[in-house]
């Protein structure tokens, strides 16, 4: 390859976003994912919108670099707008769409070029609810709740003991807040202005942001030194 | 012409070999990480004292080693220590404390405190700069009241109401931070910490098999060894094991053992 060429490779991410966390429940799809996009170490943008919706079935929810979110973005508005153009009655499902948004990630990670992301993909369609994600190197698989980056850590361990089949949309919100609420104290590029979004077979809602109440009170945090000098 | 002294090491940590391995690395050479050995420990304080939590499961690299180990470990009559990171540095420096601790109960004609546990760790860790990999939580209930640290591999250390160790510390404290509250029952505390414990078990491939729980209050405490164990081996062959080849036995001679010296029964030695 020449040094052109390769000066255009992604080789590392410039401004990220970290975790989305995304659940099925029984009317369709629960996303959460908060608006910061660091640069670094510095929190430079803090009203990125890390979820969106996509055609008439899908909402996609996107970690990692901003600016490979973005291309992705401009390839599915491609792909929606040529799906729509054939105006045959029929539209693109998550289950389509997720499978297309795997071929672009992993032809992209075999040229050495990827797309710094972690995507979470989820829809519904006449009645049948999916959710599936995809990352940098191609690795995609579908459950009943995903999530991203550290996320996978934090938050699907709870996922895994308390979600179940038949959670009504105040319940799911509760459980996504309790991840976001964790992620928030445990994840240093984690931001307090959550974003929630919901998918139906009516249609995707994205809600207005919003911040989570935290709890700083514990005795053993007003005076952690008491009898342990050197400590903290 | 000045000679320079041979001066003998005096202990410490002894930077000859610092050079060497800047250069290696410059060269491309990797040094070796760290290895976070599988486990999940927690401990959390409640009402009464402190709970401590570990899984069971020692691991050598993708194999498990051990599926039923003991990582809480006895540092005095009221304060036990879990242990992530090398087996072998965990047992040895919690076994060098509890030996020091003793002979400073000796010394003082005192209950050891949780600091003095604290300092001689961190001292000790310190000293060798990281090269002991010992992660540890150390919890107790002394004179002062309850205690919870948590000592890193460098000497660094905390102070915490609620703390977890290991590779599945993660998993173990996104169920701390979501249910944990001051003031916690025995019952509620230790469901808290079993519930921790198994989502490491659960969630994570360096932990697993049983669940490992110590009690520490004001005047007692209570080593339950396998509190619970929830993942029992499923199949087990019914008809058992039949070992077919017999070695015949041609004579039989019992001599039993007389007793040459008379032993007389003494206080039997503390774990």
């Amino acid at each position: 390859m020449d040094s052109v060429a390769d000066s255009q490779r992604t080789l590392y991410p410039y401004v990220t976003g970290s975790s989305v966390v995304a659940i099925k429940y029984k009317d369709g799809i629960l996303m959460a994912a908060d608006m910061g996009g660091s640069y670094g170490s510095t929190l430079r943008y803090k009203s990125v919108e890390r979820l969106k919706p996509i055609g008439k079935h899908s909402l996609l929810g996107a970690s990692g670099e901003i600016s490979d979110f973005q291309e992705i973005m401009r390839y599915l508005d491609e792909l929606i707008l040529v799906d729509n153009m054939w105006d045959d009655g029929n539209s693109l499902g998550p289950k389509e769409v997720h499978n297309y948004l795997t071929r672009v990630m992993y032809n992209r990670r075999n040229k050495f070029n990827p797309l710094w992301n972690s995507l979470v993909l989820g829809g519904v369609k006449k009645g049948e609810k999916y959710l599936g994600t995809v990352n940098m190197i191609g690795i995609n698989y579908e459950d009943n709740h995903v999530a991203t980056g550290l996320g996978n850590h934090l938050a699907r361990p709870i996922l895994r003991d308390e979600w179940n089949e038949n959670l009504t949309f105040e319940e799911g919100v509760k459980l996504l807040e309790k991840c976001m609420r964790v992620l928030l104290y445990r994840d240093r590029s984690a931001v307090n202005k959550i974003q929630i979004s919901k998918i139906t077979e009516e249609g995707a809602t994205v809600y207005p942001p919003f911040s989570l109440r935290t709890y700083w009170e514990f005795s053993a945090f007003q005076n952690p030194t008491a009898g342990a000098e050197g400590s903290w | 012409m000045t000679k320079s002294l041979d001066v003998p090491p005096k202990g410490g940590f002894s930077f000859d070999l610092c050079r060497r391995n800047d250069m290696l690395e410059k060269k491309g050479l990797k040094a070796p990480t760290y290895l976070k050995t599988g486990t999940t420990i927690v401990g959390l304080v409640f009402k009464d004292g402190i709970i401590l939590g570990a899984d069971t499961r020692a691991t050598e690299g993708p194999i498990v080693a051990d599926k039923n180990c003991e990582k809480i470990h006895y540092m005095a009559p009221n304060i036990y220590c879990c242990g992530a990171g090398t087996a072998a540095d965990t047992e040895a420096v919690t076994d060098m404390v509890s030996s020091q601790l003793q002979l400073h109960r000796y010394h003082t004609g005192r209950e050891s405190r949780v600091v003095t546990a604290l300092t001689l760790l961190k001292r000790h860790l310190f000293n060798y700069q990281g090269h002991v990999s010992a992660a540890l939580v150390l919890g107790g209930v002394d004179i002062t009241g309850p205690h919870l640290h948590t000592i890193y591999p460098h000497g660094s250390t905390d102070t915490l109401p609620f703390a977890t160790m290991g590779s599945g510390s993660l998993a173990a404290m996104s169920v701390f931070e979501s249910k944990y509250q001051e003031n916690l029952t025995r019952e509620q505390g230790v469901k808290l910490v079993v519930e921790a414990i198994c989502a490491g078990i659960f969630n994570d491939l360096g932990s697993g098999s049983n669940v490992d729980v110590c009690v520490i209050t004001k005047g007692n405490k209570e080593y339950l060894r396998n509190h619970l164990t929830p993942n029992p081996r499923t199949f087990v062959n019914p008809k058992g094991f039949t070992f077919s080849k017999k070695t015949e036995v041609l004579s039989t001679k019992i001599i039993p053992l007389k007793e040459k010296v008379e032993v007389i029964e003494g206080d039997a030695m503390e774990e």
